[in-house]
């Protein structure tokens, strides 16, 4: 009768934390929980590839391409690599495919668990530091060729604006200033950004601009998908401001894809910036 | 030579059920109504932080009475169970069933095994379907016993009275403000058997209300309703209601059949998790 009865480590106080909880629990769910033979491991599977994100007065914005490659094979076109990580944050990811995806997942549970038990969130830095946590655990199977690396953002409701962290697979937590991007588009989507972004975007420029660099970046990345505009695929994109996390609508971003479409058909290369 | 001293294993059981049964008795109430687009939970208690009405998972709630220790580490084991099984799965295959099996294997193994102390808790666990036919409210006693609840549940104090008086004031399919009113007025009503004959009205910021409601648009549909929130929700109590930033002898002209105001603070909780709440 012993055996129906709940586990004593469910009952055991102490950890607010899902993947503590794992851990000690049933280790082999986790990512990190497992141990790869030797050899590199990061053709076998497809790889995600850009993502940026950038802030904007009231709050920050995250978009991702649509495409995931392994070797010289599209493997998708219509992958989602930026997902809500609760309602004020969210989390962006370029690397492994499907162990950024399965990390994305224990995020989330990480953060939900975490509110639950405890009855409050976690503070922006307080989830930051956790996704570090969780990179940091999968640095063996980084070294194995499959890395993971996210882009974190959300509205810091103590600070009253959106945030940036990027990390590193050591799992090194580097706090960003207005815009960012990884992932192997990331130079070209980061040059395109240094010349667009601007402190006092709107909400709907700062989407644009992040749409612009996205272009960029599929313009001279073979990995980065750009607008698929026979299959009107377009990129993810998330914004967070005060009141929350939401996806912006799949027509809005099409709309906002079809005007910097026609107005690359005029200049190709993009919106010219003043020189000085 | 001693004799073992023989107790029957009736008289046994009994004595530990009379005990459990004291500790959670001792406590105040908590109902929970159905409404229209879900399920509504109200207990009184002055503690904005010490809960008796919590999230499991998207769809589930989970309510108790009794010692504060025990239904803690039983709410936070439901929430590890829940986060484990919608990590492993899906999220839709997190069921409130599940959870209230797994609670009532727990206590019962617990009540009936000799060396441990049986929990003084009482539990509902409420899941809500996709319409009001789906929800369900589970409650489970100290033995382990599961029973299935429809309209309406209160546990904890005098669970009588204020059963009593949802059986006669209950309504089907109300709206979220009429099953409000119904179940305050019925956790005020708790203290008749204290002496007292009419009904109290309990200050909003000493309620703690939520509701597992099945029209928010998020995926977790449990959402605790805040003082100002019931404020307004319950802004027609009528003359017995205390205006709200009034000190609570201001209403003493209102209406005699008021319990003194001291009384809802005398069993506050704590914080110590040792007495039952």
């Amino acid at each position: 009768m012993d055996d129906s009865r709940l586990p004593a480590s469910y009952m055991a106080p102490g950890t607010s934390s899902f993947a503590d909880f794992l851990t000690s629990h049933s280790p082999a769910l986790l990512p990190s929980g497992r141990t790869l033979p030797q050899g590199h491991a990061a053709d076998l599977a497809p790889h995600g590839t850009t993502i940026v994100a950038a802030t904007f007065p009231g709050g920050v914005v995250m978009a991702g391409d649509r495409r995931a490659t392994m070797g010289n094979i599209i493997a998708q076109r219509d992958i989602e690599k930026v997902f809500p990580a609760d309602e004020y944050s969210c989390v962006g990811i370029a690397g492994s495919a499907g162990l950024a995806v399965e990390l994305v997942r224990l995020f989330q549970t990480e953060l939900e668990h975490y509110e639950k038990i405890e009855g409050m969130t976690l503070s922006m830095d307080g989830k930051a530091n956790r996704l570090a946590a969780l990179i940091r655990s999968n640095l063996g199977m980084a070294m194995q060729g499959l890395a993971v690396v996210p882009l974190f953002a959300g509205f810091d409701l103590d600070a009253g604006q959106g945030r940036i962290f990027s990390y590193d697979v050591t799992g090194g937590r580097y706090e960003e200033t207005a815009f960012h991007s990884v992932g192997s588009g990331s130079l070209f989507a980061r040059g395109a950004l240094k010349k667009l972004y601007r402190e006092d975007l709107s909400r709907e420029e700062c989407v644009t601009a992040l749409v612009q660099a996205l272009y960029d970046a599929a313009d001279d990345d073979s990995a980065t998908g750009g607008p698929d505009l026979t299959r009107r695929i377009f990129p993810v994109v998330h914004v967070i401001t005060v009141e929350g996390g939401q996806r912006v609508p799949e027509t809005e971003v099409a709309e906002i894809a079809d005007s910097v479409l026609a107005g690359r058909m005029n200049r190709p290369d993009g919106p010219a910036a003043a020189l000085t | 030579m001693s004799m073992p001293f023989y107790v029957s294993p009736e008289q046994l059981m009994k004595d530990r059920a009379d005990f459990a049964r004291k500790g959670i008795a001792r406590g105040r109430s908590v109902v929970a109504v159905q409404y229209a687009d879900g399920i509504l939970f109200a207990s009184e208690n002055p503690s904005q932080a010490l809960h008796k009405v919590s999230e499991i998972y998207d769809r589930i709630a989970f309510a108790a009475v009794g010692r504060y220790n025990e239904f803690e580490n039983l709410r936070i084991a439901g929430v590890r169970l829940a986060d484990m099984r919608g990590y492993a799965y899906d999220r839709r295959d997190v069921t409130g069933r599940g959870l209230a099996n797994a609670y009532a294997q727990t206590l019962g193994t617990i009540f009936s095994s000799g060396g441990e102390k049986p929990y003084e808790v009482e539990i509902f666990v409420a899941e809500i379907g996709d319409s009001a036919v789906d929800d369900q409210i589970y409650r489970l006693t100290y033995q382990g016993q599961v029973t299935d609840e429809h309209q309406y549940a209160v546990m904890g104090g005098a669970d009588e009275v204020v059963a009593a008086y949802l059986h006669e004031h209950y309504t089907e399919n109300a709206s979220l403000s009429d099953a409000l009113h119904v179940a305050v007025a019925a956790l005020g009503r708790s203290s008749e058997d204290n002496g007292s004959t009419g009904d109290r009205v309990i200050p909003a910021s000493d309620l703690e209300v939520a509701v597992l409601d099945r029209t928010r648009t998020q995926p977790r549909k449990f959402s605790r309703l805040m003082p100002a929130r019931l404020e307004a929700l319950l802004g027609d109590r009528g003359p017995t209601t205390p205006a709200p930033t009034a000190p609570p002898a201001a209403s003493e002209a209102e209406d005699q059949s008021d319990t003194p105001p001291a009384q809802g603070s005398q069993t506050g909780q704590d914080g110590g998790g040792d007495g039952p709440v």
